[in-house]
């Protein structure tokens, strides 16, 4: 069933013995998501993560969207990131993945994410949208459609030096970069120019490392992005089992393992997220040991088999996916997390004033226990109303 | 013959102090120690100790003291005096120098190179004194991925899982059979392997009928290429099957446990005569391919119902990784794996201290070959031979290991000395003989608590280690590489063992 490993190399560009890098860091997550699909801008998300100002250091801002895309809601949209020194490196980073993109996939519409020249953020990328259905020749027309992107997307970012695919979701996008997530969302100009039925977004403190545009946050593969504060102690055990399965860490941060075994559990094995929660952050054995007789089988068996994937230390996580989005936080709870509603709002943050920024009165505002999943589901599918926004 | 190699230790007796009591004389079965009635004093022979120290430590007035001899040839970097002797004794008998315990030569011990990771700051550490602290492991098979199916809530796996052994810990005993070591040992790490949550492992030479019902649950009986003691009950009296091709000790060699020790118990455990000798040829007979292996791999599968793992143990030897990982695609369900420094009950010296590699760089290369293949979940890794203590263990599984044996541990616990003369049969602290006054001197439950002491304070040094890391479950440290760093390394083994150098 999974031939993605077996085919395809993983090449890491980088010294034989230097395994990863990994950053630390400590941030701010919010999201917000109307659960009867109706779409609004960033602007009140934008609002509610810069209360959260101090939780992050400027190193880093982003977010993701579901439903900006209901024009091209078929096709996959590819966000591209091309880094260099100048124009010069940014062009020919560009030329080397058009070729490539020209080779596997069929684009039906490009161009430039549209941005604000005056912004105060520094040493922007080119960044670069394109939407796309793929082009399988050969050995890869077995391959779903899905595999063949995500085989796609890990090709790129292993061996195209100075391009990075951060997003590749259909009728989804992320949105990231180098300063605090306000700016980033002026940059992008999200108040404006999109709208959406989820935002995650996400303001982050890098312990280590000079920032780049690639590491920050969401972190995503097809429709899942994840926003993460926290530190996975456990990244180097989750990182070899995922590579296993054909997923190449190399955007040299923890957060990027979630996504991947997001993807992994929930896209390519088809497990519940309640499961996919207690794989992730699973209840201790000494629970799991006065349970009844089939929850203890069945919580058993996960963590036997999938104990490397355990996310171990501290994290609150948000998944967005294309009609759900999910908060966790790891099985002790080392980090904070506050779930509320209010009407067909459905609110994550970590800080409860953010959420009452922009909605003072709520229905209902609790704290997830540690390990214990809150999934906000699209309550029918009409994600996509027929609406066209114009891209600049 | 007149030997020419002069006396490796010393004793030294402090004539105030004895009492002439005679118990070193009664303590030491190769008989060093001598009463002169004339004299009414004890008279030692230096030649005849071998350094293990019983008679110091039971002498009631402390009056021994046995050190190496301060006699020494002229000093020499090529002929140091292991090699004169080794030498003037082959003069002197013809014969092949025979030795026990592991290699004790100054190989490069990577454990002492390797350091450990803690949380600051980021990621708090945990006290595994307040916070639960999860040391379980499953040895054995794991799939690809779960199948389930959700009905109502209801959810069913649909995935046929392998079996798999469950420790509470990860140190299980290493194989050391009835025969090499005494019943008394034998029923010691047995009996501790039941209390301590873990298993035992019976070695080549079966397990006794009366301690099947009681310790069969706790027990991975192996199957070696002497076949002694296999029945259909003891294949499924047990917890997992263990198919030894090679030992750290002397990997490409067999076994041969001489007819003395052939005692009435020991021959019918064995299913042999009394009084002859026990032969394991150095290869399996019935295999001479991999695919040989999978035979038998399977006949075990099938004799045990599909219900017990199987694990097939090999020496670490140069191209282990690509056997290993044939094994694995042969039906394996765990590979044990036994380095450089393993032990044994007898083995020629020329061949324990020099054949195979260390367990350190064969952890790491067995694993990160199976992680390239896609098969790192299909077997565990259970790693042996030099495991010292607590912080070994947490590197070794660091280093990727799913668990370790111990054996030459083991027997320190129950009061070894790492003489090195198991192959005499007169091992004086009761464990390696089938000389019943000897073997009699082990307490089994004194050895037994010994035993599961060990184990529960290594694990309680493991949660310390791995709550410093911020890690509350053994599982987030398997292969993760990232919490270790190398010292005093060359770049080869760094890449080698997949780490890197401390300050990187």
């Amino acid at each position: 069933m999974f031939t993605l490993c077996l085919e395809f190399k993983i090449i890491m560009p980088r010294k034989r013995r230097e395994l990863y890098n990994k950053e630390i860091c400590a941030c701010s997550i919010f999201g917000a998501m109307n659960r009867d699909g109706d779409r609004f801008t960033a602007e009140g998300v934008m609002k509610a993560i810069a209360n959260m100002h101090v939780r992050g250091n400027g190193l880093g801002g982003g977010f993701a969207a579901y439903g900006i895309y209901p024009d091209y809601r078929d096709y996959y949209a590819l966000h591209l990131m091309f880094t260099g020194h100048d124009w010069e490196a940014k062009r020919s980073a560009k030329q080397d993945f058009d070729a490539f993109l020209c080779e596997n996939f069929d684009v039906v519409h490009d161009e430039e994410v549209p941005h604000r020249d005056e912004s105060t953020v520094t040493d922007p990328p080119l960044v670069w949208r394109y939407f796309v259905l793929p082009n399988k020749k050969g050995d890869e027309a077995q391959l779903s459609d899905e595999d063949y992107v995500v085989k796609k997307v890990m090709w790129v970012n292993t061996q195209i030096e100075k391009a990075f695919v951060f997003s590749s979701g259909k009728n989804m996008g992320c949105f990231k970069g180098v300063g605090y997530p306000e700016e980033i969302g002026e940059y992008f100009m999200l108040d404006r120019l999109y709208r959406a039925y989820t935002w995650t977004a996400h303001g982050r403190f890098p312990t280590n490392t000079q920032a780049w545009w690639g590491g920050a946050h969401p972190f995503s593969l097809l429709d899942i992005s994840v926003v993460h504060n926290g530190e996975i102690s456990s990244y180097g055990t989750n990182r070899w089992y995922l590579e296993m399965y054909g997923y190449a860490c190399t955007l040299q941060t923890d957060t990027e393992v979630i996504a991947y075994a997001a993807d992994l559990l929930m896209r390519r094995q088809h497990l519940p997220v309640e499961l996919v929660a207690k794989i992730l952050a699973p209840p201790i054995w000494n629970s799991i040991d006065r349970m009844n007789e089939s929850e203890r089988k069945l919580l058993t068996a996960l963590r036997m088999v999938y104990g490397p994937l355990l996310m171990n230390g501290p994290f609150a996580i948000i998944i967005g996916q294309t009609g759900k989005m999910i908060g966790l936080t790891d099985r002790i709870r080392l980090r904070p997390l506050t779930a509320a509603t209010r009407g067909a709002m459905f609110y994550l943050s970590s800080e409860e004033a953010a959420i009452r920024l922009i909605s003072p009165q709520l229905d209902d505002v609790w704290t997830p226990n540690g390990g214990e999943p809150v999934v906000g589901e699209l309550k029918n599918i009409r994600m996509v109303k027929d609406e066209v926004i114009r891209l600049s | 013959m007149k030997s020419f190699v002069f006396p490796e230790f010393q004793i030294i007796r402090d004539e105030a102090k004895c009492g002439q009591c005679r118990g070193c004389e009664r303590q030491c079965a190769f008989g060093t120690h001598r009463y002169d009635e004339a004299q009414d004093r004890l008279i030692s022979d230096d030649y005849k100790c071998v350094g293990c120290q019983r008679c110091v430590i039971f002498c009631p007035k402390d009056a021994i003291v046995v050190k190496p001899t301060q006699s020494f040839y002229r000093p020499n970097a090529s002929w140091s005096r292991e090699k004169l002797e080794d030498l003037k004794r082959q003069a002197e008998t013809g014969g092949v120098i025979l030795t026990g315990c592991g290699n004790d030569k100054p190989f490069r011990i990577y454990w002492d190179h390797i350091v450990l990771n803690a949380s600051q700051v980021t990621n708090p550490s945990i006290d595994p004194l307040r916070e639960p602290m999860e040391l379980r492991t499953f040895l054995g098979s794991k799939p690809d991925f779960m199948g389930v199916e959700v009905e109502n809530g209801d959810v069913e796996i649909e995935t046929k899982l392998s079996p798999n052994l469950m420790v509470e810990t990860p140190i299980l005993f290493s194989a050391m059979s009835y025969g090499a070591i005494s019943y008394n040992a034998f029923r010691a790490l047995a009996t501790a392997a039941c209390k301590s949550g873990t298993y035992f492992n019976t070695g080549e030479g079966g397990l006794p009928r009366e301690m099947r019902e009681e310790f069969g649950r706790c027990a991975i009986v192996q199957v070696a290429s002497g076949r002694f003691g296999i029945d259909a009950e003891y294949l499924n009296c047990a917890a997992a099957v263990e198919i030894k091709v090679g030992q750290g000790a002397k990997p490409g060699i067999g076994g041969h446990l001489p007819g003395e020790k052939v005692s009435a118990e020991v021959a019918a455990t064995r299913m042999i005569p009394v009084g002859t000798d026990a032969i394991s040829p150095a290869p399996h007979h019935d295999i001479y391919s991999i695919e040989d292996l999978s035979m038998l791999i399977y006949a075990l599968k099938e004799a045990t119902n599909y219900e017990k793992p199987i694990s097939v143990k090999i020496a670490a030897v140069h191209n282990f990784a690509a056997i290993a990982s044939g094994i694995v695609r042969a039906g394996a369900d765990i590979i044990a794996i036994d380095g450089l420094r393993g032990g044994t009950g007898a083995a020629p010296k020329a061949i324990r201290d020099n054949v195979g590699i260390p367990i350190e760089l064969a952890i790491s290369s067995l694993d990160r070959r199976l992680r390239d293949e896609g098969i790192r979940n299909r077997a565990s890794i259970i790693a042996a031979g030099g495991i010292r203590c607590s912080a070994d263990v947490i590197k070794a599984i660091a280093l990727g290991a799913d668990a370790v044996y111990i054996g030459s541990a083991a027997l320190i616990a129950m009061g070894c000395t790492l003489c090195q003369k198991c192959y005499t049969g007169k091992c004086n602290w009761g464990i390696c003989t089938q000389d019943p006054r000897l073997a009699g001197r082990l307490n089994t439950e004194i050895a037994a608590t010994r035993l599961s002491n060990l184990i529960h304070a290594w694990s309680h040094e493991i949660s310390e280690m791995l709550g410093g890391m911020g890690i509350n479950a053994l599982e987030s440290l398997r292969g993760n590489h990232d919490h270790l760093r190398g010292i005093g390394l060359y770049e080869w083994e760094l890449d080698v063992l997949g780490i890197k150098g401390a300050g990187e």
